[in-house]
């Protein structure tokens, strides 16, 4: 069935039965995280027991993208009320039908419970978690089956992109995405509008729209969560870029690991061809449009512009030189446009709304929100969309509900491999490009993880320079030896062979490979290193002086005796007899830390 | 060596086959979908050999060197052969101390293989790792995606005849 205009599209949102029909509808999370903790046999599972009390007619069972509380799944929203259950394990099923579905009584002991106030909560939207958090690029993920397009047009679906063809010129829209004040999401919060208004100026028989969906930060899953969530919303988005920026095609370049999240886009496309939504003549305005699925193999510097395209050509992926700006000269030589997924999500939203509605979101500077994956030391782990401006405070200890056990949070870490660490004076500075800027960190794609007091800021900055040098791509040399001679300086501090020299090296070396590396992987590989060595020098300093200890030992006050240490350590090295305190041996302890882990009486001392 | 790159008749011609097939269908530039038959052609082979890469080159009309190019720059391209299971030995520190090594040993010496490299049979890859942060379970063992600990070297023999046997999770 092909809609052919706005007024059909309408009619056909209309005619679409309404949930309300049915009086219970069951949102069952099949994001990433709850999938690997089996909640599509949980789906399996329910779908079986509705069909067996046939429950068909008051029961709607919806497999949704991410819920976003990944720390709590498997997630089940029932719906109207909202009661949701966390951490369901298949067997809790039968109860829940039984309970829940037959008999109209909640499954308490399924309920979340708020850790602070040690309170039961039913309702998702009353958790601290959700409170504070603000949905644009997330909208409808969670919410709707991303498998169904029926969902999507039943949240406003495809009017933007219909109203835009009817009434706007191109000028039009680059115009309201530049007034919206959007930026870039990937990382280099550039003028979303002004990249559009860039390859719209240039004239060209061919042009390209390209979604950078190549989320390779360890951490980061808030494009994939997009994609698995809600794919129709990233195709209209395409489609309105394409007619802004004058590109008859559209290339989504995604990472052939997403594999989850190429079915649910390869089906919305067929489904929005299916729909004249894409194709010729979408909306009988004369515009044509198509999208191509490219796949990635396995590399981080692809998310680079300029490599991801030549990656999309067929070719190694490595950066080449700009300018020419792939506005001017992108794939195939021809002027394209790469946006991010998450910028690209927040598109619809704005034609729908409105450029000033955005606008009135967020900072001076950055408008809209922004979604961060939280992890890490922290109670709630999961995806948090919050207006720019937020501060760290309030994502860690409001929504991400502080320490799990109350520990001291020293630093959390921004913007992964790329990005750098923010330390407790700075958490209450609101969140957007130019403030983290300031300090000495950036927004990356969003990765946020949290480190508590027994963090090892060395080891941690080592950690994401082994992932850099590894990704180097090897065009550059400051980049490809650079990276890994810092990374062999880090190795040695930590192994305790290093020398107060090696400071000073590791600081030049980082600025060095900053200033002559072509592309962003190099030019900001050395920010873990050099953030966490201007907020944490001492304890580089310990490791150059070789002043750090770096054995375990036991505090004998704490200590009962009770051997678990003791079997548990690989190189025996504990001694003492039952109920007696025992000791660590330092010259044979590895600092393996497995001692530590079963002591019941906190009475092994980390180094 | 370069012989041995341009023979191809010790390719299976069935799966030959199919990627002409993929390769026939393929619409516009066929170079540039270099990355997608690579793909194409690495779930049918499970790896991608020299010869295989050189077959793919004079298929799609560019130089053998590119695609070689293209095949070692992304990390999901494989140009060894990986067996059925994929055995890891964790060789941190405490693992090694526990005897790691010893362990490596024996797994290479019943799967008739050598490090890195596929048994004969196409069952095992083994290899070694960084430490994999299990030190309290050390020496520490992986088997796909299972986890054994505290492998002693007897028990080393009854686990690698399981997953010969093809009984799946042998603990």
């Amino acid at each position: 069935m092909r809609v052919e205009s706005l007024d059909a599209l309408k009619k056909w949102k209309d005619n679409i039965p309404s949930p309300d029909t049915k009086t219970i509808r069951i949102l069952a999370c099949a994001g990433t995280s709850c999938l690997s903790s089996d909640s599509d046999l949980i789906i399996e599972r329910l779908k079986e027991q509705i069909e067996k009390h046939s429950l068909d007619t008051k029961v709607e069972l919806v497999r949704t993208g991410c819920v976003r509380l990944c720390g709590q799944g498997p997630l089940l929203l029932m719906e109207p009320e909202e009661i949701t259950y966390v951490k369901v394990h298949l067997d809790d099923v039968d109860e829940i039908v039984e309970k829940h579905l037959l008999n109209g009584e909640t499954v308490e002991r399924l309920l979340y419970t708020d850790p602070k106030r040690n309170e039961i909560i039913k309702a998702a939207k009353n958790m601290d978690f959700y409170k504070k958090q603000k949905r644009i690029a997330l909208l409808n993920c969670g919410s709707i089956d991303p498998w169904n397009i029926e969902h999507y047009v039943q949240n406003d679906g495809y009017e933007a992109l219909a109203t835009v063809l009817a009434e706007n010129s191109p000028q039009d829209v680059v115009d309201i995405i530049k007034e919206s004040g959007l930026r870039g999401r990937g990382g280099g919060g550039f003028s979303t509008g002004m990249k559009w208004g860039f390859t719209l100026q240039e004239k060209s028989d061919e042009k390209y729209m390209i979604c950078n969906a190549d989320e390779g930060d360890p951490g980061a899953f808030m494009d994939r969560s997009i994609i698995e969530g809600d794919p129709h919303a990233l195709i209209e988005a395409m489609v309105i870029g394409g007619y802004a920026t004058g590109a008859k095609e559209g290339l989504i370049y995604i990472r052939a690991e997403y594999a989850t999240s190429i079915e649910p886009l390869r089906k919305a496309i067929e489904d929005a061809r299916e729909y004249g939504f894409l194709g010729e003549n979408i909306f009988n305005s004369g515009f044509d449009f198509d999208l191509e699925i490219k796949l990635g193999a396995g590399a981080f510097v692809c998310g680079e512009e300029t490599a991801l395209i030549h990656s999309m050509e067929g070719q190694r992926g490595e950066p080449s030189t700009k300018p020419p700006f792939p506005s001017q000269k992108g794939y195939r030589g021809k002027p394209s446009t790469v946006n991010n997924v998450e910028t690209l999500a927040n598109i619809p939203v704005i034609l729908r709304k409105g450029a000033k509605w955005f606008s009135s979101i967020g900072t001076e500077e950055s408008k809209g929100t922004k979604v961060f994956a939280l992890a890490g030391n922290v109670r709630n782990i999961g995806l948090v969309e919050v207006p720019m401006g937020t501060t760290f405070r309030e994502i860690v200890f409001e929504i991400g509900g502080g320490h799990p056990d109350g520990k001291d949070i020293k630093a959390i870490q921004i913007g992964g491999p790329s990005g750098g660490v923010i330390t407790e004076e700075y958490f209450d500075t609101p969140i957007d490009y130019d403030s983290l800027d300031s300090i000495g960190a950036m927004m990356g794609s969003g990765g946020m993880i949290v480190m508590d007091e027994d963090s090892d800021m060395v080891e941690i900055a080592k950690f994401y320079l082994d992932f850099t040098q590894d990704e180097s791509c090897g065009k550059c040399t400051p980049c490809r030896i650079g990276t890994k001679r810092m990374y062999e300086i880090l190795e040695r501090l930590t192994n305790m062979e290093g020398d107060p020299d090696d400071l000073e090296r590791l600081r030049t070396l980082g600025e060095n490979i900053q200033s002559s590396s072509l592309c962003g992987l190099g030019q900001s590989a050395p920010n873990p290193v050099l953030s966490t060595m201007e907020y944490f020098a001492e304890e580089y300093e310990a490791y150059a002086y070789r002043t750090k200890k770096t054995k375990y030992s036991v505090d004998p006050e704490k200590c009962i005796g009770c051997t678990k240490c003791k079997r548990v350590c690989p190189t025996d090295c504990i001694s003492g007899d039952v109920r007696q305190a025992h000791t660590i041996d330092e010259s044979e302890c590895i600092a393996c830390g497995a001692c530590y882990d079963v002591c019941p009486k906190d009475a092994i001392i980390k180094p | 060596m370069r012989k041995e790159i341009l023979d191809t008749s010790t390719l299976d011609s069935d799966g030959l086959k199919k990627i002409d097939a993929y390769i026939d269908n393929l619409s516009g530039n066929k170079e540039e979908q270099l990355i997608h038959v690579l793909h194409h052609a690495q779930q049918i082979f499970g790896y991608l050999p020299k010869n295989l890469q050189w077959y793919i080159a004079k298929q799609l009309d560019m130089p053998s060197a590119k695609v070689n190019g293209v095949v070692t720059f992304y990390s999901l391209f494989s140009e060894e052969p990986r067996g059925k299971y994929t055995v890891s030995v964790c060789m941190g520190t405490a693992c090694f101390v526990k005897g790691a090594e010893k362990v490596l040993d024996r797994i290479l010496e019943l799967t008739d293989s050598q490090k890195g490299k596929m048994s004969d049979d196409g069952l095992f890859t083994v290899q070694d790792v960084r430490c994999i942060g299990a030190c309290g379970l050390a020496p520490v063992v992986t088997i796909n995606e299972k986890v054994y600990g505290n492998v002693k070297i007897n028990e080393v023999d009854d686990i690698i005849r399981r997953y010969k046997r093809g009984e799946k999770h042998a603990s």
